[in-house]
C-alpha cells in the first residue's frame, strides 16, 4: 500500500515493562494524573504516530506489590488526552460483557466529537471471574459466548451511530423544530443477550462511524476480528497466514443463533491488519526494531502497534530515531495527514443505512 | 456571619428554555461550546461546571420531540476533556444509578477526579421507568418505589469501593520496587441490589471522594439527599419556595447525624441582566417569547392536559376540554399528579389579562428567578443566600454558549465587592470550593 504502514503505540500504565514504573525517569504519580499518557500521546503525534490505544479491562490489574496494580478507565483517559493533542487518533479499550451496550456506543461517539473525528476503540470481552465478581449480575462466560456477545455489541454501536443521520439538527425556526424527526431512527434490535430501541441520546459522531478494533488475543477473538476496522494481531511465527485467513473471512455475513447479522464493514477494504508487538528499543536498539517491522511489512500486515516497555524511554526513541528512519525507508508516510482517523487511515466514511431507505 | 455564596454553571440543554433558534446561539455538540462555557465559568472562579444526562429521546404522542434541542453528548467523557483545559473548576457529571453499575460508576468517577487532580462530581439520578428501560439490558425492571433503594446502595457501594485503600496502601517506592500493598482495594458487599466482590484497582483520589449531587424533589429524594449527598440540585428557586424547601431539607440533616454546613441547596435559576432593571425586563419578556413557541406552548399544554391538542391554535383561546390525569401523552419527563388546579388557574387569568393560550404558558410557566440590573441581580441573589433561600445557585443560560458571560463580567464584581463570593479559588479541589470535609 503506497499510504505506507500504520502506526501504533499502546499506553499501559508507565509501560509494558511491569518494572517500568521504577525507573528513575518516571514520577509514578503521573501514572495516575494522566500526565504520563498525555505526554506519551503529545511525543507519538509529534512524531507523526497515527494512533496510541489505551489499555484497559474491567477487573484491577493483578495485586502485585511490585506491579504497577491501578489503572485509570482508558475512555476517561483518552477524553483527558483529546484537547491536549490535534491529530492523533485515540483507541480506549472497552469492555463490552458486563457494560451496557448503550453507554458504549455513546461514549465512544461523545470522544469522537470532542477530538473532532480522532475517536475509535478496542472492543474486548471479559471472561474472568473477577470482572464478573466485581459487577455481580451474571456469571462468567466462556470466550466464545462472549466474543459471540461482542459482535452484537459492535453491530448495536453501529446501528447507534447510523440512528441519527448526518442532517437530522435543521434548526429550522420558520417550523420551530430543532431536528427533523424523520431522520432519527430507532434502532430495535433484539439479540439473544440484550435488546436496544434507540436512537443515540449523541448525534453521530463526526467520523460516523468511529473505528472499531479488536486485539486478537484468543482464536474466539480472531473469529470476531472480521467485523473489525482495525485488528492486532500477536507477533507470531504465522503471521503471514493469519493475516490472510483474515482478509478472507472479512466482509462475510455472519450467521448468529439464526439470525443474520449485518457487518457494515466496507468490503472493498477490509480490516486493516496491524501486528501487535512489545518493543524496547532503548534497550535492544532501532536497529532490531527496524529489521522486525520489516519483517512485518513483508508479512503483509498494514501497520505495526508497538507497545513500549517503558513510556518515558521508549516512546522518545520510537518517536526521534525509528520513525524517522522508517520514513526515510518509505515503509511509513509523511505523517502529515491530517483530519480524522479515518482519513488517516483510508478509511471511507461509511454511508448512514438508514439515510438509504426510501422516505 | 455573612455566608459565602456557590455558583454553577448549567451547559444547556434539552429543554425549551434553551433558545437554539437565537442567532447568538452556538453548537450543543461541540467540544468548543463546552469549553467555552467552563472558561466563562471558571473565569467567574465558580465551584462547578454541571452536565445534565437523559438516556432516552423525549417523546410527544409518540413521536420524538423534535421543538427542543435534542441529544447531547455523554456527561463524564467531556468532563475528562474539560479537565484537560480547565484547572480549578468543578466538573460534575449527571449520571443515572438505575441503569449503571457501581463498579463502573466508582471507576469512571475516580478517573475523573484522578485526571482533574479533584474535581469531579456525580449528580445522582434515579429515572426507573420502563420508557428509558428500553435502551438498557434489563428493561424496565426497576419498581418507582425502588428507585431509591437501588440509589442509595449504588451510592453506598461506589463510596466502599473509594474508601477500599484507606491511603496509605500506595507506596510508590521505586527503590524497593513496593508500588502498592498488597490486598488494597479489596472489597466485598452484599444488599438487595447488589452481591459484588473484588479489588478496586484506583487508590483515593485527590478529593478522597467525589462529590455528591442530588437532584430528585420527592420525599425519598429529600431524605436520600440528606442522608448522602453533599449537595442538593433543587427546582425550587423562588425566594419563598426555597425558604420552604431549604428549612424542610436542612431540618432532616440531624438524623444522619450532619450539621447544616454539610449540605449546599443549590436551585436551578436563570438570570437576565441589562444596563437597567427596566432593559431586563423587556429583555426578559423577549427571551420568554423565544423559549415558548406556538408549536411548545401546545406542547406544554398537552403535557399539563394529558391530551391531544394539536387541534388548537396557540394563538386563540385555552383549551375547553378537562384534563386527563394519568395520561402519557408525553414520555420522559415529569407529568403534573393532579392538573385540575392549575388547569383553574390558567384559565382564570387568561380570563382575566385576554391572555391567548401561548401568552398564558408564556406567564403561567415563567421561571426567570433574577431579572434586573447587574445591581438588582447581585442584590437578590445575595439576599436569597443570606436569608437561608439557598446556599447558592446552578445558573441555567438561555444561550449557548455564550449566556453566562453577562452575568460573570457584570454580576460577579458585584458580589465580590460585597465580600459575599471568592475572587480568587482558595483551594484546588471542588471539595474546597464547596467548604466541605474531605
Ligand atoms: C433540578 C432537577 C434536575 C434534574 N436533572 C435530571 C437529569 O439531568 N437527568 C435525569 O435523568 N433526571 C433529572 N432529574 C430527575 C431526578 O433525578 C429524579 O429522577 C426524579 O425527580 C424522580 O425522583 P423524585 O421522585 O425524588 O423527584 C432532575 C430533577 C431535578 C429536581
Amino acid at each position: 500500500m503506497s499510504r505506507g504502514l500504520i502506526t501504533a503505540i499502546e499506553i499501559d500504565g508507565a509501560g509494558g515493562d511491569p518494572g517500568a514504573w521504577r525507573g528513575p525517569e518516571v514520577d509514578p504519580r503521573a501514572i495516575l494524573t494522566g500526565e504520563l499518557a498525555v505526554r506519551a500521546a503529545q511525543r507519538a503525534e509529534a512524531a507523526g504516530v497515527d494512533l496510541v490505544t489505551f489499555a484497559d479491562a474491567l477487573e484491577a490489574p493483578d495485586d502485585v506489590p511490585d506491579r504497577v496494580s491501578v489503572r485509570l478507565d482508558a475512555l476517561g483517559l483518552a477524553a483527558r488526552v483529546a484537547p491536549v493533542t490535534q491529530r492523533i487518533g485515540l483507541l480506549p479499550t472497552i469492555t463490552v460483557t458486563h457494560t451496557e451496550p448503550f453507554h458504549v456506543q455513546a461514549s465512544v461517539a461523545t470522544l469522537d466529537h470532542i477530538s473532532g473525528g480522532r475517536a475509535g476503540w478496542i472492543a474486548d470481552v471479559s471472561t474472568s471471574a473477577e470482572a464478573a465478581a466485581v459487577i455481580g449480575r451474571r456469571e462468567p462466560a466462556p470466550a466464545a459466548e462472549t466474543w459471540r456477545e461482542a459482535r452484537y455489541v459492535v453491530d448495536a454501536g453501529r446501528r447507534l451511530w447510523d440512528s441519527w443521520e448526518d442532517d437530522a439538527i435543521i434548526r429550522d425556526v420558520a417550523t420551530g423544530r430543532f431536528v427533523d424527526r424523520e431522520k432519527l431512527h430507532y434502532v430495535d434490535l433484539e439479540t439473544p443477550t440484550f435488546s436496544v430501541k434507540g436512537p443515540s441520546i449523541v448525534p453521530r459522531p463526526p467520523q460516523g462511524h468511529p473505528i472499531t478494533a479488536i486485539r486478537v488475543t484468543t482464536p474466539e477473538a480472531l473469529e470476531a476480528a472480521g467485523d473489525a476496522e482495525l485488528v492486532f494481531l500477536p507477533n507470531s511465527g504465522d503471521l503471514s497466514k493469519q493475516v490472510l485467513e483474515l482478509r478472507e473471512n472479512a466482509g462475510r455475513s455472519v450467521t448468529l443463533d439464526g439470525r443474520s447479522v449485518t457487518l457494515t464493514l466496507d468490503q472493498a477494504v477490509g480490516p486493516l491488519v496491524l501486528v501487535s508487538a512489545e518493543v524496547r528499543p532503548h534497550v535492544d536498539g532501532v536497529e532490531r526494531l527496524l529489521d522486525l517491522i520489516e519483517g512485518w511489512a513483508a508479512a503483509g500486515v498494514d501497520g505495526v502497534q508497538l507497545r513500549p516497555a517503558s513510556l518515558e524511554l521508549d516512546v522518545p526513541v520510537i518517536a526521534e530515531q525509528l520513525l524517522p528512519v522508517l520514513r526515510e525507508r518509505g515503509l511509513v508516510g509523511s505523517g502529515e495527514r491530517g483530519g480524522s482517523l479515518r482519513g488517516r487511515l483510508g478509511l471511507r466514511r461509511p454511508v448512514n443505512r438508514y439515510a438509504r431507505s426510501v422516505r | 456571619m455573612t455566608k459565602q455564596i456557590h455558583l454553577a454553571a448549567h451547559f444547556p440543554g434539552v429543554n425549551n428554555t434553551t433558545v437554539w433558534s437565537d442567532p447568538a446561539a452556538g453548537s450543543q455538540i461541540d467540544f468548543g461550546s463546552f469549553r467555552k462555557l467552563a472558561e466563562t465559568a471558571e473565569r467567574g472562579t465558580f465551584d462547578f461546571f454541571f452536565l445534565a444526562e437523559g438516556l432516552r429521546l423525549r417523546e410527544v404522542k409518540g413521536q420524538i420531540h423534535d421543538l427542543d434541542v435534542v441529544g447531547r453528548p455523554e456527561s463524564l467523557t467531556v468532563l475528562s476533556a474539560l479537565a484537560a483545559v480547565t484547572t480549578h473548576l468543578g466538573l460534575a457529571a449527571t449520571v443515572n444509578s438505575t441503569f449503571n453499575e457501581p463498579y463502573e460508576l466508582a471507576k469512571r468517577l475516580s478517573t475523573l477526579d484522578h485526571v482533574s487532580n479533584g474535581r469531579a462530581a456525580w449528580n445522582v439520578v434515579t429515572s426507573w421507568d420502563a420508557f428509558t428501560g428500553e435502551n438498557f439490558r434489563r428493561g424496565g425492571y426497576l419498581d418507582k418505589g425502588d428507585r431509591y433503594v437501588r440509589a442509595q446502595e449504588s451510592l453506598r457501594i461506589v463510596r466502599k469501593l473509594w474508601d477500599s485503600w484507606n491511603g496509605d496502601e500506595l507506596v510508590l517506592d521505586q527503590a524497593a520496587g513496593a508500588f502498592a500493598r498488597e490486598g488494597a482495594g479489596a472489597f466485598a458487599d452484599e444488599g438487595a441490589h447488589f452481591t459484588l466482590r473484588g479489588r478496586f484497582g484506583l487508590p483515593p483520589s485527590p478529593q478522597g471522594r467525589p462529590v455528591i449531587i442530588q437532584a430528585g424533589d420527592s420525599d425519598e429524594g429529600r431524605e436520600f439527599a440528606a442522608s448522602s449527598a453533599d449537595v442538593i440540585f433543587s427546582r425550587h428557586g423562588t425566594f419563598e419556595g426555597g425558604q420552604t424547601f431549604y428549612k424542610d431539607v436542612k431540618a432532616r440533616l440531624a438524623k444522619y447525624g450532619r450539621t447544616d454546613d454539610s449540605l449546599k441547596i443549590m436551585p436551578a435559576v436563570t438570570v437576565v441582566v441589562a444596563d437597567t432593571d427596566a432593559d431586563a425586563i423587556e429583555k426578559a419578556a423577549y427571551i420568554r417569547e423565544q423559549q415558548v413557541s406556538g408549536p411548545t406552548a401546545l406542547v406544554l399544554a398537552e403535557l399539563l392536559w394529558g391530551r391531544d391538542l394539536s387541534a388548537y391554535d396557540p394563538d386563540g383561546p385555552l383549551p375547553a376540554e378537562d384534563p386527563v390525569v394519568g395520561s402519557s401523552v408525553t414520555q420522559g419527563r415529569v407529568g403534573y399528579n393532579d392538573p385540575f388546579p392549575i388547569v383553574s388557574e390558567w384559565r382564570a387569568q387568561a380570563e382575566a389579562n385576554g391572555w391567548s393560550l401561548r401568552q398564558t404558558v408564556i406567564n403561567q410557566q415563567n421561571r426567570q428567578t433574577f431579572v434586573g440590573s447587574p445591581t438588582t441581580v447581585a442584590e437578590a441573589v445575595n439576599r436569597h443566600v443570606q436569608e437561608n433561600a439557598a446556599d447558592g445557585f446552578v445558573l441555567v443560560p438561555h444561550l449557548t454558549p455564550s449566556g453566562l458571560d453577562d452575568f460573570v463580567d457584570r454580576v460577579v464584581p458585584l458580589l465580590r465587592e460585597r465580600g459575599v463570593f471568592r475572587s480568587e479559588y482558595a483551594g484546588t479541589t471542588l471539595r474546597d470550593h464547596l467548604g466541605l470535609q474531605p
